[in-house]
């Protein structure tokens, strides 16, 4: 088996974030890793985040700095990866993309503990980059320029030290004195000897600063010092004039100022009131905003708080280190502030955001200071707060984030056309079901009525220069109605149309004059209201209409053409005819080029199933320039210019190429291109778009031509990111449509379906799929779908968290307090009272509180996703968590379906796995499935994380335990078992008699029940030790899983194995009491191999086209999903590899991870090829 | 030291450890085995980001604090060495 891996979504987590001006200029700019993704970011002026640039770059990124050439205008990225690598990138704004300006070798490749790729630091002139990596190792590049301006980098130099683990380091700000780094490390050689374990209690972490001498070329250690041990992360100060220098260290509840020959400021980071005393707070992640007069640093904690540090300083001096409660948004990997006002935050799991400052919390507010840091007895007096509405910034913008994906099946529940995608997302209070189908997020803008059934709407303008539309136009079967956009849209008399006849095109011409061309004329409406009518001759009518500003084309019944052109005086005059040998299906011109008088190409389709180039040039006017035959007769015609290349913003500056498309009576939507000389037509592609023929119509899409195709449903072809996009449109199927433009709507769409004329603009372009999201009140785990009853019952649960009635009540609590104004801010709340009263502090925002780690609470929910209502919800209480869930159909029809839940009490992971117990719970449901009743709750004697349904009883992998229960009155009973799994199920699938179980370290094991000994036993089993994430039956033989370290593989148990234990009548079972390797006597192959870089949290196999091939689709904990084809034939798969060698060649990956060993990053890859971006 | 020593596989190997954290060599004990092992994969675990997200789940903390923690479990991996039989 071969397969072919497509990402369907890249990941939506971000691992990292760095601001700066990548483009060079003003504009401000952030780049992104989403893993394996680096992404360029750009606030619009409407303050939403537009994605420039997207790279996949085979490799993981660790971190990213920029960093900027003393007097340059422009700044660098820095990617420390898992490559053993250092790349510095520049982003080239012209072509829109990553120039590789230098890429350096320094070590092995992949994530390693002596290997620098985990930290980088840059010296804030721009001078020096340090790549550190966790344990010893520290390299320092000298960046320069050359006579030419352009960047050098120097060989690196090293600054290690043995046995020290490093948990930060920054730049320390020296102006333009040598540069200095400096770094959190932490010296184990003593501790790794000393077994009294004396050595490892005194074990202390030091701040040390490297200096990096340019004159000498040499890194030498200027200074080290005790630091607190709770240190772990540092942040560059100002200096040189702008500030103190110096570092703040961020420690576990404190925040201390350090530099070389001054005393420690140090200062206590708030805490909120409702924190338990033995946890600590710690940063994870922050920002500096530095202006001309003033800096300040953003802080925040674990638990979301951002808090804004200021120092108070004489020139070098730190007199005092102030931390002030800021605001609470949700916890990020990173945080930019931007110069134009703006926060990015780039959250940890769910939706980022981007906020916008309203002030900068210079009002009273909770605030330690390093002066008033009182010392007891107990140690540090600590400094209480409470989390309020956020005051100083405002969200203005939020990029969808899955991240993590935590369960996923597909299914076609609402019974569309392609089947939804039901994922669990996010974690705690930020959880949620979101429900994605393929396709791009419409938002509609209006919905009117017609009197009759329309079949056609054009809009038009009524000069050339015009930003707006002027009138919609609707034909109905016998007349046409005339709308004018204004402040509404209504009915007018007064625009000469004729509006007692159909319409069959309605048009702008020339410069500011109007056609309406309908079955027995054109109708030419002059800007001064004369009206000019051109009649057909005879009896004829006309059928079809193909036009632009200058040039018409009208075809007659019985297959005539004539050409009209618009003179210099405005007049439409007959230039020539042409008959066509039969009726004419389609017709088509293309838009006139820029400063030509006409464009030269005229397509026309017909019934004969075949497309003519015709040309409109005076030379050869109607002479037939090329012929394209197609497999069914041509329903509608549409020339698209394409910036085919990858091309700036503007994508001037590269030759477009004209595309042909044309609609085909059979659903196929065929494109060629046409050859912008001669006319000649290559390079043919088609696909289906439905079952109805395809009608096309041009649109604007970004102030560009874009393509909607309406067949059964609706289509656009657009540019995005300089690639060709055809991508389904969530909505309904229209019949006829038109762009749109008005005061109120730059970009939207107007079109005609049954009855009602329909206004919308399409939004997130880009994206693959539109999501609805319901939420969820904890981290959700798993969940069943019970297709009939078109209900989902999902688990959540959540570890160190209060259950909700202790929520409330806490809440309820700190609000009386708060009347007391303890944050002396009681005006505040007032105001917050009457904005919403109903959730003061929402948990989505401000996180739940936290409780001892030991605590668990959990519901199980019934949920109807078309209504997106919660039918039931049951909360578990005494501490009892739920793990598994499964229908499951007894043998006694008594009950019909039941839910089986498997829950644990008291779970604990650390110092050792232990629970106080576990139990299987076993609903009834009730009242058409929406409500979920207890039947009886079985006691067991492990977690049971897997639970199947199997022969009409119920499977359970109780730890290391596979047992078979049967339904009794009061409990369940237990049948059968087996207790040789190594260490703990995880997943049990079953087909026919064979039950396929997963191990959560031990992949694979397949075992047989046979029925008339009761037994359960291993015929066959795994020979890598795999930590299973997620695993999916594939066929009788295979099963597809994934592992903890992101690898997705196959297994297989060869044909003749499986043979002989099918024909076995002991099934085996002799050969299994021997055993081999001290598993199973069979063993499974693994036929597929590949490394997706993230960890899979889920597998499913489906088809997501209707008819179209089943493939596996997986989820990832970064939130992405992708897909894995098996391909068909082997002609794909050698043309496959074949492509995917020769892009490894031409094109390596961006930060300099060899392709294959990337995929390869685990076990060699095996049967696998992937996309490559730029095909 | 004779040139010939240089290609000689005792020193191969001492380069190749002083090089390398964690070579192993004829004397290793079972526990500074593991002290390796277990540092390699807190390491692991630090650089590989969806991984920290992973275990950020299962234990209901943030990922920066998941992270500070394996760096903190670096330092004495194993609990206290052992103490050694030939002193």
């Amino acid at each position: 088996m071969y397969l072919y891996s497509l990402t369907l979504q890249q990941p939506t987590g971000i691992i990292c974030a760095i601001n700066g001006s990548f483009s060079g200029g003003k504009v401000q700019e952030i780049v992104v890793a989403r893993g394996k993704v680096l992404d360029l970011l750009r606030p619009d002026d409407n303050g939403k985040l537009q994605t420039l640039l997207s790279v996949e770059i085979f490799g993981a990124i660790r971190s990213l700095a920029q960093f900027r050439l003393t007097g340059a205008q422009k700044d660098y990225i820095v990617v420390g990866s898992d490559s053993g690598r250092i790349v510095i990138l520049d982003y080239n704004k012209e072509k829109n993309c990553f120039d590789k300006v230098h890429q350096e070798t320094f070590g092995k490749s992949g994530c390693r503990r002596i290997v620098p790729g985990q930290y980088l630091a840059i010296d804030p002139k721009g001078r020096a980059v340090m790549i550190g990596a966790c344990e010893k190792q520290k390299l320092v590049y000298v960046l320069n320029r050359d006579t030419a301006a352009r960047l050098t980098i120097s060989s690196p130099l090293e600054a290690h030290k043995s046995h020290t683990i490093t948990f930060s380091i920054c730049g320390v700000d020296c102006g333009f004195d040598n540069p200095i780094f400096a770094a959190i490390e932490l010296d184990y050689s003593e501790a790794d000897q000393d077994p009294t374990g004396q050595a490892a209690n005194e074990a202390q972490k030091h701040l040390t600063f490297y200096e990096l001498d340019l004159g000498l070329n040499h890194v030498s250690r200027k200074w080290s010092e005790q630091v607190d041990n709770g240190a772990n992360l540092l942040v560059t100060v100002p200096g040189g004039g702008d500030g103190p220098s110096g570092v703040l260290v961020c420690a576990e509840n404190f925040v201390i100022y350090k530099n070389q020959g001054h005393p420690d400021v140090r200062a206590v980071i708030p805490r909120r009131v409702d924190l338990p005393a033995e946890r600590g707070v710690l940063i994870v992640s922050a920002a500096m905003h530095k202006q001309k007069t003033m800096f300040f640093f953003l802080l925040q904690t674990e638990y979301g708080d951002i808090f804004k540090v200021t120092l108070d300083h004489d020139n070098d001096r730190v007199n005092e280190l102030k931390i002030k409660y800021f605001d609470t948004i949700p916890v990020t990997s990173s945080l930019c502030v931007l110069k134009s006002g703006f926060l990015f935050a780039s959250s940890e799991f769910g939706n980022h955001a981007l906020y916008q400052f309203q002030a900068i919390g210079d009002d009273p507010d909770v605030e330690a200071s390093s002066s008033t840091l009182m010392e007891t007895e107990e140690g540090f007096q600590p400094v209480f707060f409470q989390p309020r509405k956020l005051k100083n910034l405002v969200r203005i913008d939020q990029i969808e984030s899955l991240m993590p994906i935590m369960d996923m099946k597909i299914v076609n529940l609402f019974e569309e056309e392609t089947p939804q995608i039901f994922s669990l997302c996010g974690r705690g209070p930020r959880s949620s079901l979101r429900i994605l189908r393929p396709g791009l997020a419409v938002s509609e803008m209006a919905v009117s009525q017609l009197p009759g059934v329309p079949s056609a709407v054009w809009t038009v303008k009524k000069n050339v220069n015009d930003e707006f539309d002027a009138y919609i136009v609707v034909s109905f079967a016998n007349a046409t109605l005339v709308l004018s956009i204004g402040e509404t849209v209504e009915e007018v008399s007064d625009s000469g149309f004729l509006d007692t006849t159909p319409s069959l095109s309605v048009s702008l011409i020339g410069d500011d004059s109007l056609m309406q061309v309908h079955p027995s004329g054109i109708r030419h409406i002059r800007e001064d209201g004369r009206i000019n009518e051109w009649r057909t001759p005879g009896k004829r009518t006309i059928v079809k209409v193909g036009s632009n500003r200058l040039q018409v084309v009208i075809a007659l019944s019985g297959g005539e053409l004539i050409y009209f052109e618009v003179d210099m005086t405005g007049q439409l005059m007959e230039v020539e005819k042409h008959e066509m040998s039969g009726d004419v299906a389609c017709l088509d011109i293309a838009p006139v080029p820029e400063g030509r008088q006409r464009s030269r190409f005229l397509a026309v389709g017909s019934y004969d199933n075949t497309i003519r180039i015709l040309s409109l040039d005076p030379d050869d006017c109607m002479q037939v320039l090329s012929l394209q035959s197609v497999s069914s007769p041509p329903e509608s015609l549409l020339f698209l210019e394409v910036q085919a290349s990858v091309g700036g913003e503007d994508g001037a500056d590269h030759p477009a190429s004209l595309f042909l498309n044309a609609g085909l009576q059979n659903g196929v939507l065929f494109r060629t291109v046409v050859d912008m000389n001669g006319g000649q037509l290559s390079d043919a592609r088609s696909r289906f778009l439905g079952l109805r023929a395809p009608k096309l119509f041009s649109i604007v899409v970004r102030g560009r031509r874009a393509m909607l195709c309406l067949s059964s449903r609706p289509w656009l072809g657009y540019i995005h990111q300089g690639h060709f996009l055809l991508t389904p449109l969530s909505y309904e199927s229209l019949e006829f449509a038109a762009s749109f433009s008005s005061d109120q709507c730059a970009e939207g769409v107007v079109a005609v379906a049954g009855d009602a004329l329909r206004v919308f603009t399409i939004e997130r372009l880009g994206e693959t799929f539109n999501e609805t999201a319901i939420p969820l009140r904890y981290t959700p785990r798993r969940f069943v779908l019970q297709p009939k009853k078109k209900m989902v019952i999902m688990i959540e649960s959540d570890q160190g968290a209060y259950t909700a009635e202790e929520r409330e009540a806490a809440k309820k609590e700190c609000f009386e307090a708060a009347g007391n104004s303890e944050n002396g801010n009681a005006e505040q709340m007032e105001n917050g009272e009457d904005e919403d009263d109903s959730d003061p502090l929402s948990d989505e925002q401000y996180g739940y509180p936290k409780s001892e780690s030991g605590r668990w609470v959990s519901c199980i929910r019934v949920l109807d996703p078309r209504t997106m209502q919660t039918t039931c919800l049951l909360e578990l209480q005494d501490n009892e968590a739920a793990f598994s869930i499964c229908t499951v159909n007894f043998h006694d029809k008594e009950h019909g379906a039941l839910l089986a839940v498997g829950t644990a009490k008291g779970l604990q992971f650390w110092p050792k796995k232990s629970f106080e117990a576990a139990y299987i719970h076993i609903y009834k449901f009730k009242e058409d499935g929406k409500v979920l009743e207890l039947l009886h709750k079985t006691q067991v004697d492990g977690v049971p994380l897997a639970l199947c349904q199997f022969q009409g009883r119920l499977l359970a992998g109780i730890g290391s335990v596979l047992r078979l229960y049967d339904l009794g009155k009061k409990r369940l009973l237990r049948k059968c078992e087996n207790k040789l799994f190594p260490n703990s199920i995880t997943a049990i699938h079953t087909y026919r008699d064979r039950i396929y179980v997963g191990d959560m370290q031990e992949s694979f094991h397949y075992c047989k029940y046979r029925r008339d000994e009761n037994q359960l036993y291993i015929f066959a089993d795994d020979t890598v030790p795999r930590w299973l994430t997620a695993a999916q039956h594939v066929d009788f033989d295979t099963v597809a899983g994934a592992d903890k370290f992101g690898n997705i593989y196959f297994a297989r148990l060869s044909q003749d194995v499986s043979d002989e234990i099918e024909e076995d009548p002991t099934g085996g079972k002799i050969k299994w009491e021997q055993g081999k390797l001290n598993g199973a006597p069979n063993k499974l192959e693994e036929i597929v191999q590949f490394h997706v870089g993230d960890v899979v949290s889920c597998l499913q196999k489906a088809s997501l086209i209707p008819g179209g091939g089943e493939c596996i689709i997986y989820g990832t904990v970064m939130g992405s999903v992708g897909a894995m084809l098996p391909f068909t034939s082997r002609d794909d798969v050698d043309f496959f590899s074949h492509l995917e060698m020769h892009l490894r060649q031409e094109f390596p990956p961006l930060c300099g991870r060899d392709h294959m060993a990337y995929r390869s990053a685990y076990f060699p890859v095996k049967a696998g090829c992937n996309r490559w971006r730029l095909m | 030291m004779q040139a010939s020593d240089r290609f000689n596989i005792n020193s191969q190997l001492e380069h190749l450890q002083a090089k390398y954290v964690g070579t192993g060599h004829a004397d290793l004990t079972r526990f500074e085995w593991a002290v390796n092992i277990q540092r390699d994969s807190y390491a692991s675990y630090v650089g590989h980001y969806p991984m920290l997200a992973y275990f950020a789940i299962a234990e209901n903390e943030s990922i920066g604090r998941e992270r500070y923690n394996f760096m903190q479990k670096m330092l004495l991996p194993c609990g206290l060495p052992p103490e050694r039989e030939d002193d």
